[in-house]
């Protein structure tokens, strides 16, 4: 949504229809309804979230890790995320067992484009987790989201992460983005 | 000596088999090590298609520092202390880039990509009877092995040919392309770094192959794969039968320190290729069959000889990976792991290998995951006083001695059954005499098992 000096109501209807999925979607991982999360996605969903490097101001276009050519954090189908919360559901997957305890605050949210659709929306996420006594792991950054309309809601078509982080300073990462 | 009453040679007894907890979380012993290991080793620093064109640099590490590794404009690599010898500031503040010189944000000292000190701008004439040539970055020795590179801060180590012993032929082996050409593998973009509340050392040994059915447990119960994404053997005997691998994998040492997971050559191979993991991305499958059959034909039956070496002190492999383990202080470690394909391969199979590598490795790796929390328990759970008083249990065959390797092949090694503690312990064994000796000619080893 872009400032302008008459929002219209459709707008404002939008945006805290978008908010609102947002939360929702933030509410279901932190509750660990994975089954009910991976139920946000489409079928053609990608999941990725690149690298970063510390690289001259003159070459900022090398920033980010190539998307599919060069590694990634994470590089996901709707059918590996199914894969990860298969294994999170064994209960002998070490790292997350017992259970990090897990707070995702969604926040900035803006709508970049909406069309009929599909809407782009940037956010910035803190995602808070703590493991076992004294683990905690700080992930903050930015996401942009392609939400698809769904009858009279949302899924998630792809979802870029940008962790401001170049090395990973946690030991894994169990949780989602 | 260290701030306990104990020799190295007792932390690391080998007779018994056990190694000391203090090892892995003493602050003296740790800024031992630094100086006698990582000051005296070779160490792993990148791979040439890293900086494949003069002018050319992507930062690394030797231990806890950086170094900058440059190809120069007689295409020759130099790896380089990345910090000014004016006021020790930190010299090249990007991961990578292409650049003639680096100069110093502090004062403008600046130095070429041999590392030789070539400007001092703005000192008014104050440096006229400096000796310029003595001033330069501080250089390791160099050398590239099928292009991999490592380095050295000790003058007086052996070649890195010698330094590697009877492993030579394994490293060389885990370095060529598919179709087993010499210079045919490249790293992808990417590499992936992270830190890890553990001590350097304990990933390093390999291999650990009891760990496998019950670390990653959660891989074979969900997907009936084990930690590669192969198709675990249901046989009998379970779960733990099912990680067996092959009969053929052997479990191998070398007097150097060098430890290493080696399956002996086979005419017949039907999971060479990853057939395993391929066979529902036939592209691939047909990709990895066809370079095969070149490799058959350069390489004869070593063509499937299959080998992870770790090469002492901190280096090590999973599959077509190179993991470093920079040590980070006693208790914490940064991990960099490098992803390698074919350098000619067609895109849609590199694209497809690195999607099966975020799979299973790194940080965010289904397989590694599980490895990184117990590996952080371990170290919670040891560095108390109660806990530092037990030893660690490194006893598996410990009274069997080694077999030699298969003579149909010739292979080096001190080779043991795949289950067994043997490689642990010559790895801890030569790290006890990196510790104690004075110098390279008492860590000579007199006679590698070639």
């Amino acid at each position: 949504m872009v400032l302008t000096e008459t929002i219209t109501d459709q707008e404002i209807r939008l945006h805290f229809e978008i908010e609102q999925f947002l939360y929702r979607e933030a509410d279901l991982l932190d509750d660990r309804k994975y089954e009910a999360w991976l139920g946000l996605f489409t079928e053609d969903a990608r999941y990725w979230m690149p690298m970063r490097r510390n690289v001259s101001s003159e070459e900022l276009e090398h920033e980010f890790t190539a998307e599919r050519h060069e590694m990634a954090w994470f590089d996901e189908t709707k059918g590996t995320l199914v894969d990860r919360v298969k294994q999170i559901r064994t209960g002998v997957h070490w790292a997350e067992e017992p259970f990090s305890r897990i707070s995702h605050v969604v926040s900035n949210v803006r709508i970049l484009e909406a069309g009929a659709e599909e809407v782009r929306v940037r956010c910035r996420f803190i995602v808070y987790r703590n493991r076992m006594v004294e683990e905690q792991s700080l992930f903050v950054g930015s996401r942009i989201d392609t939400l698809r309309r769904a009858g009279r809601s949302w899924q998630i078509a792809r979802r870029e992460i940008y962790l401001d982080q170049s090395v990973m300073l946690s030991k894994n990462f169990t949780n989602f983005f | 000596m260290v701030a306990i009453d104990r020799t190295m040679q007792k932390l690391v007894d080998r007779n018994e088999g056990t190694v000391s907890r203090e090892i892995f979380c003493n602050q003296d012993v740790y800024d031992q090590e630094m100086q006698r290991v990582f000051l005296r080793s070779w160490l792993f620093v990148g791979h040439e298609s890293q900086v494949p064109k003069p002018g050319d640099f992507v930062l690394s590490r030797m231990g806890e520092e950086a170094v900058i590794v440059t190809r120069d404009k007689q295409n020759r690599v130099h790896v380089l202390l990345n910090s000014c010898r004016h006021r020790g500031n930190k010299l090249c503040l990007h991961d990578r880039g292409k650049s003639k010189s680096f100069t110093c944000s502090f004062h403008g000292w600046s130095y070429d990509s041999t590392g030789a000190l070539v400007a001092l701008p703005y000192h008014d004439g104050g440096y006229s009877e400096m000796a310029k040539e003595k001033w330069g970055l501080a250089s390791a020795r160099v050398e590239t092995f099928e292009g991999s590179i490592w380095a050295t801060w000790d003058k007086t180590a052996p070649s890195f040919v010698d330094y590697l012993g009877g492993s030579e032929l394994y490293l060389r082996t885990q370095l060529l392309g598919t179709d087993g050409s010499e210079d045919g593998a490249e790293v992808l973009g990417g590499l992936v770094k992270w830190r890890l509340g553990c001590n350097w050392k304990v990933p390093c040994p390999d291999v650990d192959r009891s760990h496998g059915w019950m670390t990653h447990k959660s891989l074979s119960d969900a997907f009936g794969v084990g930690p590669t994404g192969f198709p675990v053997r249901r046989g009998e005997g379970g779960g733990q039968r099912a990680y067996a691998g092959s009969p053929r994998t052997y479990c191998v040492a070398f007097p150097e320190g060098h430890t290493m997971g080696v399956t002996i050559p086979s005419d017949d191979d039907p999971n060479w290729g990853d057939a395993g993991v391929w066979a529902d991305k036939p592209v691939i499958r047909e990709y990895l069959r066809e370079k095969y059959e070149i490799r058959k034909r350069r390489l004869g039956t070593m063509a499937s000889l299959s080998v992870g070496p770790a090469i002492f002190p901190n280096e090590g492999w999973l599959g077509r990976v190179i993991r470093i383990m920079h040590p980070q202080g006693p208790l914490s470690t940064e991990i960099w792991t490098y992803f390698f394909v074919d350098r000619d391969a067609p895109q849609e199979v590199k694209d497809a290998l690195s999607f099966y590598y975020e799979r299973w490795y790194g940080p965010g790796g289904m397989t590694q995951q599980d490895d990184m929390e117990n590996w952080y328990n371990l170290t919670i759970a040891s560095k108390g006083p109660m806990a530092r008083t037990l030893d660690l249990n490194y006893q598996m065959r410990l009274s069997e001695p080694p077999i030699h390797g298969p003579s149909r092949f010739g292979l080096p090694g001190l080779f043991t059954p795949l289950y067994s503690d043997e490689n642990h312990r010559r790895f801890y064994q030569r790290w006890a005499e990196f510790m104690e000796a004075k110098d390279w000619d008492e860590l000579s080893v007199r006679e590698s098992a070639k």
